[in-house]
């Protein structure tokens, strides 16, 4: 910590009296330290009540460290719920969601990028208007729609009509058309290579970092996913996660250390994900609003 | 004859003329068949239900009788809404939520993402991430573990108020309000949507604090260097160069913020959700307008009612955006070309 301090000092030597700045750096330093303490709490709090039992997560002075309630809860989880299977649902549809939409997606945005054809312009102004039509403006029709396909309580509801969304394809588009120059696709020509194969076999290969911002990306809304699957989902066997949850919470008596090592064990996935890729997720999610 | 020479000059010819007449046509098709997968979807689960629940708004219905149930009855649906209290209820809720969970996201996060950017070095990308993780984690979870710490005897964030309450030091900060200690967060009416504004303050400012660092990463470095040489202190630097040059980027958040905030159905949907209250805790105090339409709809069955909300909703957020597009928006563009 102290050689970060050392190091900032350096790096910034046009800040006048060295030995102020450092404390003002410092002292700026612990406030901002202090409050990523206070926006992890909630993640470390959910993980220390995972194992405890009700009577000591509702205790004056509350637990601050790990209990040893944990193989109780975890049995009092598969009491209630059929916990692995939804957590096999919610695996299912954000995989089945991540894949299709990375690959019609990219697909659409190799096409608006790397294409001049007519009516271009108009169509893609077209799918950045649909962006900004509020979901939950759909959410009766969309309902509708899949009761009329017989698809309810199915999870193809819930990863198909997103496949090929909006978003997507302008983050596609956005990244292809900064990377890729066109000369490569003539190149690709002359060596005799269709349209679909320049796509898959050159394109794809470069664009690696834009396909797994995307897919990181999918698979955490998927995985969060709450209105859709509220909406179509019906009964314990199709629930996803985040339905399951919350559906323990109506029970009269609610076992809280059972509810709290579900959320810990549905958010856990995501926690290790992100410690890996935060950088990827985070510079993917603005990549659109500062390059656009 | 000119054909047949040509068979005669082999098939090797003939099958690359073919080939390139495949290869333009390729070329020129392609890509309406790349975009095509976006538009097939968007017609049949995007227009077409659109267009639908236009039509479903003046209709009564209930689809469990099948679709000749339908019944139109013009305005009524609206009339209906315009006289509900629940309906105005819960639209002064999702009012009162947009700003108050709101406003204060960007307030902080502006600061924030200054400090990340001037002055912590390599620690910057570390505290960004930890800002940032809520937004990436599943509302339910985290709005299930808030349940826990907003309880009113044991809560842990009760016993810390209790805690600073008694504390020499801080007790000031409360003298004011020993009395209404400990607080009842999700029990009482009044304290219900301050409750679910902590949680979504929580969970959204991070996100903010990356695009506004994303946004700050594009001023110049050398205008902060001007600035400091002819004597411009931090405060000043903040106020006469972030600030204004920032301003695309705070209209753009903001109106994330807004088209988000007033379709707000997870947070008090799950958090207000205790033993099995599903009308937003006491006194509706947590019901938003995507509650009320999520049970008129689903719970009630009444679709076309539900389809005539969701347009006065469609309509508040347009007027809210235009508003906002008028009072910011114009401004900060027309900086940007100055």
């Amino acid at each position: 910590m102290a050689s970060q301090l050392m190091n900032t000092r350096e790096t910034n030597p046009t800040d006048g009296n060295p030995t102020g700045a450092g404390i003002r750096k410092g002292l700026l330093l612990a406030g901002l330290l202090l409050l990523a303490l206070l926006t992890f709490f909630p993640f470390y709090w959910m993980m220390i009540l995972a194992t405890h039992s009700r009577d000591t997560i509702f205790s004056a002075p509350p637990p601050l460290w790990i209990g040893d309630d944990l193989a109780r809860n975890y049995r009092a989880l598969l009491d209630t719920l059929p916990f692995w299977r939804n957590i096999w649902n919610s695996v299912y549809i954000a995989v089945m969601a991540t894949v299709t939409t990375v690959f019609f997606c990219s697909l659409g945005g190799f096409g608006f990028a790397m294409y001049e054809f007519r009516w271009k312009n108009g169509l893609f102004t077209f799918v950045l208007v649909s962006l900004m039509i509020p979901q939950l403006l759909n959410i009766i029709p969309y309902y509708l729609i899949i009761d009329f396909l017989d698809w309810l309580n199915t999870p193809r509801a819930i990863w198909f009509p997103g496949m090929a969304n909006a978003f997507g394809i302008f983050l596609m588009r956005q990244y292809i058309a900064s990377t890729i120059p066109k000369d490569l696709l003539d190149a690709s020509r002359i060596d005799g290579a269709s349209e679909f194969r320049i796509y898959w076999s050159v394109v794809l290969p470069l664009v690696r970092p834009g396909l797994a911002t995307l897919a990181l990306l999918t698979f955490i809304s998927q995985w969060n996913n709450f209105l859709g699957p509220l909406v179509i989902l019906r009964g314990r066997d199709a629930f996803t996660v985040p339905l399951a949850l919350r559906s323990l919470q109506g029970l009269v008596n609610t076992d809280w250390g059972a509810v709290i090592l579900g959320t810990a064990l549905a958010v856990l996935p995501l926690l290790v994900l992100f410690a890996f890729a935060s950088r990827q997720v985070i510079e993917g999610l603005v990549a659109g609003s500062v390059k656009g | 004859m000119a054909t047949r020479t040509r068979e005669r000059v082999g098939p090797g010819l003939s099958r690359s003329d073919l080939g390139m007449r495949w290869h333009r046509m390729q070329r020129r098709y392609a890509p309406y068949i790349f975009i095509s997968p976006f538009f097939i979807l968007f017609a049949i689960f995007g227009v077409f239900p659109t267009l639908f629940s236009i039509y479903l708004s003046f209709q009564q219905w209930n689809p469990i009788q099948g679709l000749g149930a339908m019944e139109f009855v013009g305005f009524e649906n609206y009339t209906w809404l315009f006289g509900d209290p629940w309906f105005w209820k819960s639209m002064w809720n999702t009012l009162w939520l947009a700003v108050v969970s709101g406003l204060p996201q960007h307030l902080i996060a502006i600061p924030l993402a200054f400090a990340l950017v001037m002055g912590v070095g390599r620690l910057r990308h570390l505290l960004t991430a930890a800002y940032f993780l809520p937004f990436i984690t599943s509302t339910v979870a985290v709005a299930i573990v808030f349940q826990t710490i907003l309880g009113t005897q044991f809560g842990i964030l009760n016993q810390a108020v209790g805690v600073l309450a008694d504390w020499p030091l801080t007790a000031w900060i409360f003298s004011g309000m020993r009395e209404s200690l400990p607080i009842d967060w999700l029990g009482r009416a009044e304290y219900i949507k301050p409750s679910i504004s902590i949680l979504v303050i929580w969970k959204y400012f991070g996100f903010n604090v990356v695009l506004y660092t994303a946004g700050l990463s594009t001023i110049p470095r050398e205008y902060y260097q001007a600035a400091a040489v002819d004597g411009a202190n931090l405060l000043q630097r903040y106020w006469f160069i972030t600030l204004p040059l920032l301003r695309p980027m705070i209209f753009f958040a903001v109106t994330l913020t807004i088209i988000g905030n007033l379709q707000m159905f997870d947070e008090p949907f799950v958090l207000t959700n205790l033993a099995g209250n599903r009308t937003g805790g006491p006194d509706e105090a947590g019901l938003t307008v995507a509650m009320y339409l999520y049970r008129t709809g689903f719970e009630w069955v009444d679709m076309g009612t539900a389809a005539a909300m969701s347009w006065v909703l469609f309509l508040v957020i347009g007027v809210a955006t235009f508003l906002h597009f008028r009072f910011l928006g114009r401004r900060s563009l027309e900086r940007r070309e100055g």
